[in-house]
């Protein structure tokens, strides 16, 4: 999924007139050493502090990638979508919500009949299929409702209706399901700790890592070999194209809902495993977290998204002690969310085009 | 029809499991005879007629029953939710799936009848829902106002109750209401043949080419002025405090929603993160009146405000410098992650030696004028309202200027703008600043009327309660923004049972106002013209390449 060459020129062309602005780039030089500047002196703060042992920080390291898998499942839905229609779908997180909260529903009779214990591995395998499910359908309706008949609007119009759309999802499952938090049963077999290479894992942790990986290889193969995923990728190249090879392009954008809602309603399990609870909020902050990890990849890049979702659950999770205990700062996990918006935030205005740096669409972006 | 008819089913079983049927059962429309929830009911089957009786280009005949098989269908989805409820407990799962929702429903009938019945209902009322379409329109007009205004008098009875207080009302109001209850089925009858009466009979009125007074526009928009705000000073006198605090909040989200609307509206920057620039203008306040632990300064409110204007404004630029280089929906993240940033530093531990925290800053005075204390709502409604008129008026001038062109060319395509020689950069910073500004007013008398500030106050929320009143107002639009917050902030307020269900509506009502009439209620008058110019230019191309779908507008 590679953007035409030019929209890079376009980019190329775009630079000079920046260059004009002395004072803004001056603005955003200080901004980035003012941010280079507290991560270092942090870090270098808490190293010699030395309160954390090294085995605390593996711990954090694995907290990070296990977190890390989650958002890289949800941020596959807004890169595949990105891909093919250039637009952001505002609403993923909370079809990342709809499958979790709806497994609860699952969950919590298949705990009280004493089922989740005894087949641990079926139950997760089923808990994932309902909320895989869920979301899926979610996607699908707000494409069909909120997306599709916009295709040709100004770009400022889907983003509204996605806007909205993710506002009505939130407060429709508040209201069907209630405001409350719902605590997901917990897996007898999950709990404690496995030792890999003599380093305690959470099982949880370990779990969600497992689960989160074989879905995305599954989800790159079928990207990248199965004739639907070739058809996909045809789509995002050029929609006129792939239709004159007589693809079906509507129905590849529905597909490509459905499979970004699938993956999110799945890591909605897995996120429930890690945080025991479910709430119909749940999705704004990851959702965002997700998006963050999508464009830090390269928007539009599978592989990008999975490696951008976990440099960003690893950076969150190590980042409150590594850069904000050494300023001195009180409780410094209350900024964990600054620290990924502040990621967020940088690699919108210095790097749009994400680590990977396929495509920089200055026109779009 | 079928489709028709299934789609509507599952709307209306969605608002039944929802809880907005119940929760609106709660307010009678006719006392004792209809409630409001029922009357939602009501309108979703006769919606269902109308839409499948709108698709079908048959003979009429065909039309009504296109109707009558998609009402009948809705009644058939209303009946297995019924009888699914009867025989599963959906409690479980469904927190509003109370008995009462589905005796509401079934008209306590039991589940197999009820099933019957709603069949036959449905198609009965998808018959009246396919006439409306097949009837000629001037009749249906004046029916749909005196409904409109018959369901009005239930939904806001106690706006009306309120105003009908004095004791020279007594006859009126016994008439209308019963006493403790809903109006009387004579006082919505009759309001309903008024105003239908009304309806039928004014564009006859406006037909007529000779006026009894020949004033020039200038005496009549004069006279009109004068109308409003004598209307405006009088308002929370006649409905007393209550009213007058709905409005102080109506005011406030028109002074948000005046600045958000130079950003999004004017310059087409779509900011999400707005309800920081609110926050700051309150926190200032907040900090340099108060009186308690974290006030600094102990300053008077007048000569804070003009500090907490300023203090918006820079930051407004300041936050705006980064995200010059941005576009798009791109920007809309970026301000997101920005508005998010500031409120968690706020409700950090980290800051709260200096904000707070978690408890925010309390005990900001009232303000005083000429030692006159405006304390209550109702002096607070005064200061928001001639707040507002300033900021309208400013923002009024900016619409015309060459600022306000430069931004609008900005909106249409910033790189035929920047070639024509205007400055994005101080163009777009201004926007920036101008819009935090306005939004730091309402912050400031925010502060002022809560008489605390807290972070929990400046969610995500705001930002999309505001940019849903000026997309529903009309963007661009300074009228439109005034409208948009009274439909969307005021009526919800005076709709109690409504209030959680509110931002439900605000979402569907983003979706259904871009889908149906992207240029608000109110729009300006450039929007208008060229969202109708695109239409038709849209229409023949969808047509011609639906499947060829290639990226729009790039």
């Amino acid at each position: 999924m590679t953007e035409g060459v030019g929209s890079l020129a376009a980019g190329a062309l775009r630079r000079p007139a920046l260059r004009r602005l002395n004072f803004v780039d001056a603005f955003l030089w200080a901004f980035r050493l003012a941010v280079i500047l507290v991560v270092v002196w942090g870090t270098v703060g808490t190293l010699r502090l030395g309160r954390y042992t090294g085995e605390q920080w593996v711990d954090f390291v694995v907290f990070g990638l296990a977190q890390g898998g989650i958002y890289a499942l949800i941020a596959l839905g807004y890169t595949m979508v990105y891909g093919i229609l250039r637009m952001i779908n505002f609403a993923h997180g909370e079809v990342f919500m709809s499958g979790a909260y709806t497994a609860y529903f699952a969950a919590a009779p298949l705990a009280a009949s004493g089922f989740l214990n005894q087949h641990p591995i079926l139950s997760l395998l089923l808990l994932m299929a309902v909320a895989a499910a869920v979301s899926t359908g979610v996607a699908v309706l707000v494409e069909r409702v909120a997306y599709r008949p916009l295709r040709r609007a100004p770009r400022l119009v889907p983003l509204i209706t996605a806007i909205g759309a993710s506002f009505f999802l939130q407060y429709a499952f508040r209201g069907l399901y209630g405001s409350g938090f719902k605590a997901y049963p917990e897996f007898e077999l999950f709990k404690g700790e496995w030792q890999v290479l003599g380093v305690g894992i959470l099982r949880t942790q370990a779990v969600v890592l497992v689960g989160a990986a074989v879905l995305m290889s599954a989800l790159y193969q079928f990207v990248m070999r199965t004739k639907v995923g070739k058809a996909m990728r045809a789509v995002s190249e050029d929609k006129d194209v792939a239709a004159l090879m007589g693809i079906d392009v509507d129905r590849i954008i529905v597909l490509t809902f459905a499979i970004g809602g699938a993956a999110a309603g799945a890591a909605g399990v897995l996120y429930a495993l890690v945080f025991k609870q479910v709430h119909f909020f749940m999705g704004f902050v990851p959702g965002i977290k997700a998006f963050t990890a999508a464009v830090l990849g390269g928007i539009g890049n599978i592989p990008g998204a999975m490696l951008g979702g976990l440099f960003l659950g690893v950076v969150e999770s190590v980042g409150p002690a590594l850069f904000l205990d050494g300023l001195g700062i009180v409780a410094p996990y209350q900024l964990k969310d600054v620290i990924a918006f502040t990621m967020l935030v940088m690699v919108l205005i210095f790097r749009p085009q994400g680590i990977l740096g396929e495509r920089l669409a200055a026109k779009r972006a | 029809m079928w489709r028709v008819g299934l789609v509507f089913g599952a709307v209306a079983c969605f608002l039944s499991l929802a809880g907005l049927v119940e929760a609106l059962h709660a307010r009678w429309v006719v006392d004792g005879v209809l409630s409001a929830g029922q009357v939602l009911v009501l309108a979703v089957f006769v919606a269902s007629g109308w839409t499948a009786a709108e698709r079908s280009g048959w003979t009429p005949a065909g039309r009504l029953g296109a109707g009558v098989g998609s009402g009948a269908t809705t009644g058939f989805c209303v009946g297995l939710l019924v009888w699914l409820a009867a025989h599963v407990n959906l409690r479980t799962m469904f927190i509003n799936a109370s008995p009462a929702l589905f005796a509401l429903l079934s008209g306590g009938r039991p589940p197999g009848e009820a099933w019957v019945g709603a069949v036959l209902a449905g198609g009965a009322l998808g018959l009246v829902g396919a006439l409306g379409q097949v009837a000629p329109s001037g009749l249906i007009r004046p029916v749909l106002v005196g409904l409109g205004a018959a369901v009005g008098l239930g939904l806001f009875q106690d706006l009306i109750l309120l105003i009908l207080q004095p004791e020279g009302f007594a006859p009126v109001r016994d008439w209308l209401f019963v006493a403790g209850g809903g109006p009387t089925a004579r006082g919505a009858a009759v309001l309903f043949v008024i105003s239908a009466v009304l309806a039928a009979v004014h564009p006859a009125l406006r037909a007529r080419p000779t006026r009894v007074l020949r004033l020039s526009p200038r005496v009549r928009r004069v006279f009109w002025s004068l109308v409003g705000i004598a209307l405006l000073a009088a308002l929370p006198l006649a409905g007393g405090p209550f009213v007058a605090q709905v409005l102080v909040i109506v005011g406030l989200y028109t002074l948000m929603g005046l600045g958000l609307n130079l950003e999004v509206g004017l310059a087409g920057l779509l900011d999400l993160g707005f309800v920081a620039f609110f926050a700051i203008g309150a926190y200032t306040v907040g900090l340099l009146t108060s009186t308690g632990e974290h006030g600094i300064a102990h300053w008077s409110f007048w000569a804070a405000v003009p500090v907490a204007v300023l203090v918006s404004l820079i930051a407004g630029v300041i936050l705006g410098i980064p995200v010059l280089g941005i576009r798009g929906d791109y920007l809309a993240i970026a301000t997101l992650g920005f508005g998010e940033i500031v409120r968690l530093l706020v409700l950090s531990d980290a800051l709260r030696p200096w904000l707070g925290g978690s408890q925010g800053v309390l005990a900001i005075p009232k303000p005083v004028l000429a030692g006159f204390e405006l304390s209550g709502p109702q002096h607070l409604y005064y200061l928001t309202v001639v707040a507002s008129a300033v900021v309208a008026y400013v923002a009024w001038r900016l619409q015309d200027s060459r600022l306000g062109r430069a931004w609008m060319a900005i909106r249409e395509d910033e790189d035929v703008a920047e070639a024509l020689g205007i400055n994005l950069v101080s163009v777009k910073l201004l926007a920036y600043g101008l819009g935090a500004a306005f939004a730091g007013v309402g912050g400031a008398i925010f502060a002022v009327m809560v008489g605390s500030v807290f972070p929990h106050s400046f969610q995500l929320l705001i930002s999309i309660q505001v940019l849903a009143l000026i997309i529903v107002g009309g963007m661009g639009s300074i009228p439109g923004v005034i409208v948009g917050s009274v439909v969307l902030i005021g009526l919800p307020e005076l709709l109690r049972e409504f209030g959680e269900f509110r931002f439900l509506v605000y979402g569907a009502a983003l979706v259904a106002m871009m889908l149906l009439r992207p240029e608000g209620l109110l729009p300006a008058a450039v929007q208008r013209r060229e969202l109708h110019v695109l239409e038709e230019q849209a229409e023949p191309a969808l047509v011609a390449g639906r499947d060829a779908a290639a990226e729009g507008g790039s």
